[in-house]
C-alpha cells in the first residue's frame, strides 16, 4: 500500500523538486511506500483533503485546523526555528512609510494563502483598516503581487516573509517593506491522517535524524530548513486556537 | 498577589487600595506613563481551568514588566488597571465561561506602574470536548479605537461608582 503525501501549496515553484528528494529520502529512511503529490493551489489540494486521500501533510497553519480538528490528524514535527510571518511592502516610490499613514479604500494586492492574508489583515488593524473598508484583489501568485504594487495598480502587497526574501533583487529594489509580523508562534507542520497514525513515532524517529545524514541534509537545505523538531499535539491544537482568535474579526 | 511597591515604579504616581472581585485587597501605584504596543507582535498567555497563569511568550513578559518566572501562578488580574470597569471583566466571564470568544479593548497595569492598551481576545481552550484552561491573543489597537475606549470606559466606572 501506498500512503498519499502532499505539501501546502505555499511553497516557492523553485522548491518542487526539493520536495520529492525530501520523499525520496524518507522512503528510503522508513521503508515505506510515500506517494508525493503536489498542487498548484489551495482549492484542489482541499478537494483530496475533503475526500480523505491524504495520509501525510506539509501543512500550513490555516489548513491544519481543518485537518486537525475536522479529520482527526496528528502532530509529527516542525520545520525548526521556521515560523510563518507577513510582509507587507508598498513601491519603492510610494510615500506610505508606515501602517498608520493606509488609509480607508486603499488597494490591496494579496493571494489566496488564508494564513498570509489572514496575518497582514491583523496588521493593518491599528489603521482602523479591514475587508470593510479596502479593495482587495486576489492574485494568483506573489509575483502577480509584486507586480501590481511595483505597477501602482495596488497601493501595498501581501506576502509571506519566506517568498518576500526569495524574490529576486531587481524585484525586491522596487518595492519596500512597511511592516513584518512577529508573531513566531505560528509556523507549517507535519501531519498524518488516520491511514498513518500507527507510523507516526517511526516517522518521527526517522525525521529527527534528517539533518544529521548527509543525504537527508542536503535535501533540507534546498528548502532552507535546518531539521525537523517534534511537535506535540498540543502544540498544533495551541497553534490552531490561536489562528482562530485572528480569523474571526478580519 | 504582592502589593506594588514604589521602587518597582518607573515615577511618583498615584497610590490606591484596589479591591479586586473576589474581595481581595491590593496597593496598586499608577502612572501616566504609556508603553506603545509593539508592531506586529502579538501578546501571548494562557491559563490553568482556574484562570492562574501557565504560560506566556516573550511580548507578554516585556509588555507587564514582570518576568516569567513572576508571573506563572499568578491570575491575570495582576494587570487589572484600575481605570477598567468592572463590568468589562464581568462580561469577559461571562463570555468564556459559555464556550465563546469574548473581544475587548483592555487597558493593563505594568509593574512599573504604567500602563499599555491591546485588543484582546479571550478563548476557552478546548480538547475532546472538555474545556482544559483559557487563553488571551492579544494585538496593537488603533488609536481611534484607543480613544472611544478611554471615554466608554470612564462613563461606566461613573456608572459603578
Ligand atoms: C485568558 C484570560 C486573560 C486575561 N487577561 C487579562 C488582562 O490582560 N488584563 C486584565 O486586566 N484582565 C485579564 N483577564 C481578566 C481577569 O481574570 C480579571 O477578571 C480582571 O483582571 C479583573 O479582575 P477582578 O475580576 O479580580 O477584579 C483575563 C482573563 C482570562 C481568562
Amino acid at each position: 500500500m501506498s500512503f498519499f503525501f502532499t505539501v501546502s501549496p505555499d511553497f516557492s515553484p523553485l522548491h518542487i523538486s526539493d520536495w520529492f528528494l525530501v520523499n525520496t529520502w524518507l522512503q528510503r529512511n522508513t521503508g515505506e511506500q510515500i506517494h508525493l503529490e503536489l498542487f498548484d493551489d489551495f482549492e484542489s489540494q482541499r478537494k483530496v483533503i475533503e475526500e480523505k486521500k491524504v495520509d501525510l501533510i506539509y501543512s500550513n497553519p490555516y489548513d491544519a485546523a481543518i485537518l486537525v480538528r475536522k479529520h482527526g490528524f496528528k502532530a509529527v514535527a516542525r520545520p525548526r526555528d521556521l515560523t510563518d510571518e507577513a510582509i507587507i511592502a508598498v513601491a519603492a516610490s510610494s510615500p506610505i512609510t508606515k501602517v498608520e499613514d493606509l488609509k480607508p479604500q486603499t488597494r490591496i494586492a494579496t493571494t489566496d494563502d488564508p494564513n498570509v492574508h489572514m496575518m497582514a489583515m491583523i496588521l493593518i488593524e491599528p489603521a482602523d483598516l479591514s475587508k470593510a473598508n479596502t479593495v482587495i484583489t486576489i492574485r494568483d501568485s506573489y509575483m502577480r503581487v509584486a507586480q501590481d504594487v511595483i505597477g501602482g495598480i495596488a497601493d501595498v502587497g501581501f506576502f509571506l516573509k519566506s517568498t518576500y526574501d526569495d524574490l529576486s533583487d531587481i524585484v525586491k529594489k522596487q518595492l519596500r517593506p512597511i511592516t513584518t509580523s512577529r508573531i513566531y508562534m505560528v509556523h507549517h507542520a507535519l501531519l498524518v491522517g488516520n491511514n498513518m497514525i500507527p507510523l507516526k513515532e517511526k516517522l518521527q524517529q526517522t525525521l529527527v535524524k534528517m539533518s544529521a545524514d548527509p543525504e537527508g541534509k542536503s535535501a533540507l537545505e534546498a528548502l532552507s530548513f535546518s531539521g525537523w523538531d517534534l511537535l506535540e499535539q498540543e502544540d498544533v491544537e495551541f497553534m490552531i486556537d490561536l489562528m482562530d482568535t485572528l480569523v474571526e474579526k478580519e | 498577589m504582592k502589593d506594588m511597591i514604589p521602587s518597582d515604579v518607573s515615577k511618583s504616581g498615584t497610590t490606591i487600595r484596589h479591591k479586586y472581585y473576589n474581595g481581595f485587597e491590593r496597593t496598586l501605584i499608577f502612572t501616566d506613563i504609556e508603553t506603545s504596543f509593539p508592531e506586529g507582535n502579538l501578546i501571548v498567555s494562557r491559563t490553568d481551568i482556574d484562570g492562574n497563569i501557565i504560560g506566556c511568550n516573550k511580548a507578554f513578559c516585556d509588555m507587564s514588566g514582570f518576568t516569567k518566572e513572576e508571573l506563572i501562578g499568578q491570575p491575570h488580574c495582576i494587570l487589572r488597571h484600575p481605570d477598567m470597569p468592572a463590568a468589562a471583566f464581568k462580561d469577559l466571564w461571562n463570555t468564556v465561561e459559555q464556550g465563546k470568544h469574548w473581544h475587548g479593548y483592555v487597558k493593563n497595569l505594568r509593574k512599573d506602574g504604567g500602563y499599555y492598551w491591546v485588543y484582546a481576545t479571550v478563548i476557552p481552550n478546548v480538547r475532546e470536548g472538555k474545556r482544559i484552561g483559557f487563553s488571551s491573543i492579544r494585538r496593537q489597537p488603533s488609536r481611534v479605537k484607543i480613544q472611544e475606549h478611554i471615554a466608554l470606559y470612564k462613563k461606566m466606572k461613573a456608572q459603578e461608582a
